[in-house]
């Protein structure tokens, strides 16, 4: 078992956080994984994104060139990485930020998603990351629910701890969207 | 590996984790990226087991403390990145001097001068060649896995101690900035060897003397002779290196560090094209594996280095190979960081070549 993505969006929405989710998720499951983050300059505004690899073997590079899947959060993103997803592969698509003319690729599963609609809808818009996350789950079955919950210990500080089962309930729209 | 359960950091995490559990307790420096999160995580952590942290008013002032403090027989670290390592080379070249053990990390950027914090592994020559005035080397270590920055960081101080010198961990953002599943297997204690010649206060024996100035006499020539003939006996007892996937190639690719971890998803790429492809990654860059690569070329005379510089280390490699091989250097400089297919292309460009 092979599988990559890459997360991009505007800092702040959270990108970063769902990939390191993953990432535990995966390890907490006994797999290979890499965490790759964009950094620097991006830290201090402007875009984010980081490419997280899960697979059941060692893991060459951490640095995806053409990744299988995407979510993208922003038009930037999109501008950046809809031509590089590999053919058959998965686009989540924000189109709460994104205008549906944009996307341009039909050699691949799009899933358009109103992000932050559906996590206003659930309570708090500001987790369109956790939609996101649960429509990916859906779609890939990566790693399992549970591992992803129990993973929220662990990335967040203890301060945002009681924010915890608003985040499960906003994943688990996310799943729903993607039943519906 | 003691503990059973693995942690999910950053490379740059894993060098400081692994500093504390190596029992180092002196680390010192001054910031630079991109190498920050081991200063930030050492701040944090050192003073909660004792340890100094101290952030120095400048590099220079910053491996001075470092000189003081293995003088007086502790285990002490600085971190920087390419400019202030340079700063660095006069306390290095004073350390190998004065055989005083300490490690150096390298999270290198791009250069020369100021450069840019991209992944670069511009300062190959600067490392793995002396970087300061003098007749000397430094040990150094290249990691490619984050698991391998904990285990090399360990490892590193053990070989300052032994050989009584600096030894540099070079390494760059991709490893610093990565994410990987580490098992913390070095938190057992540390074997730190007994310094009888540290200067601890002289009550009850002869003064231990640390100095690098050799006026009289021949003096200068015998010091230089003795740290010649510990640089030859780590040539010869400590060169390590992988080798993957060689037995039956017909080209070897030569990386190291971060470049070798981008190559090796190149390799599969290339064997799952039914190209006989096998990668010899060093892990010290010095010692470098002369022989090994002399061995393997006798067999494989194709063989393509990849570097993400103009071409440092393929320097020594165009010097251990034997005769017949063909060697091919692919490199970036900067900015970009190298992609497996971009690799690949290389590779099917020699493979095709070989056919005409």
């Amino acid at each position: 078992m092979y599988y990559d993505v890459t997360i991009a969006g505007f800092g702040g929405q959270g990108v970063m956080m769902i990939g390191n989710m993953l990432a535990e998720a995966a390890m907490n499951e006994g797999k290979k994984v890499t965490y790759w983050p964009s950094y620097s300059a991006e830290m201090r505004g402007g875009t984010a994104n980081c490419t997280v690899v899960i697979s059941t073997k060692d893991i060459g590079s951490p640095i995806v060139g053409f990744p299988q899947s995407a979510i993208i959060m922003n038009l930037p993103s999109l501008k950046k990485y809809q031509s590089k997803i590999k053919k058959d592969g998965l686009l989540i698509v924000n189109t709460s930020l994104i205008d549906q003319k944009e996307i341009k690729r039909d050699d691949i599963d799009v899933v358009k998603a109103p992000l932050i609609s559906l996590a206003r809808e659930a309570g708090n818009d500001r987790l369109s990351n956790m939609v996101a996350l649960g429509i990916f789950l859906a779609k890939t079955q990566i790693v399992s629910l549970e591992s992803l919950f129990e993973t929220f210990t662990e990335v967040l500080d203890e301060r945002y701890h009681h924010l915890i089962p608003i985040n499960k309930k906003v994943i688990q729209m996310g799943i729903d969207f993607v039943k519906e | 590996m003691s503990d059973s359960k693995k942690r999910f950091i950053k490379g740059n995490e894993a060098i400081a984790v692994a500093t504390i559990d190596a029992g180092c307790r002196y680390y010192f420096s001054y910031p630079i990226t991109p190498q920050s999160d081991i200063p930030e995580y050492l701040s944090l952590h050192l003073p909660e087991v004792g340890g100094t942290f101290l952030q120095a008013e400048s590099e220079i002032a910053a491996i001075n403390m470092v000189l003081g403090a293995s003088a007086a027989g502790a285990r002490a670290m600085t971190s920087s990145s390419g400019p202030g390592i340079s700063l660095k080379q006069e306390g290095i070249s004073y350390m190998a001097s004065d055989e005083l053990p300490a490690l150096i990390v390298n999270i290198s950027r791009t250069g020369p001068g100021l450069g840019g914090i991209a992944a670069s592994q511009g300062d190959y020559f600067q490392a793995t060649k002396g970087g300061g005035h003098g007749d000397y080397r430094t040990i150094v270590l290249a990691p490619y896995s984050v698991q391998e920055m904990y285990d090399l960081t360990i490892k590193g101080f053990d070989l300052a101690d032994k050989y009584r010198m600096p030894v540099m961990i070079l390494a760059d953002s991709v490893l610093g900035q990565m994410k990987e599943p580490v098992a913390m297997g070095g938190r057992k204690k540390s074997t730190a060897i007994r310094k009888d010649w540290a200067i601890t206060g002289c009550e009850g024996r002869r003064p231990h003397v640390i100095k690098s100035l050799y006026l009289e006499g021949d003096k200068s020539i015998e010091h230089n002779w003795k740290l010649a003939k510990k640089y030859k006996k780590i040539q010869k007892n400590e060169v390590m290196y992988e080798i993957k996937g060689c037995k039956d190639a017909d080209l070897i690719l030569i990386a190291f560090g971060s470049a070798a971890r981008i190559a090796k998803t190149s390799i599969e790429m290339a064997r799952e094209k039914g190209i006989k492809a096998g990668m010899l990654r060093p892990i010290t860059l010095f010692p470098f594996p002369n022989q090994q690569i002399k061995d393997l070329s006798k067999d494989i005379r194709n063989i393509l280095v990849v570097e993400q510089n103009t071409g440092q280390m393929v320097e020594d490699v165009l010097i251990s190979v034997s005769e017949n091989a063909r060697v091919t250097f692919y490199g970036k400089p900067t900015g970009n960081v190298l992609e497996a297919e971009e690799i690949l292309g290389q590779i099917e460009k020699l493979k095709n070549k070989k056919r005409v």
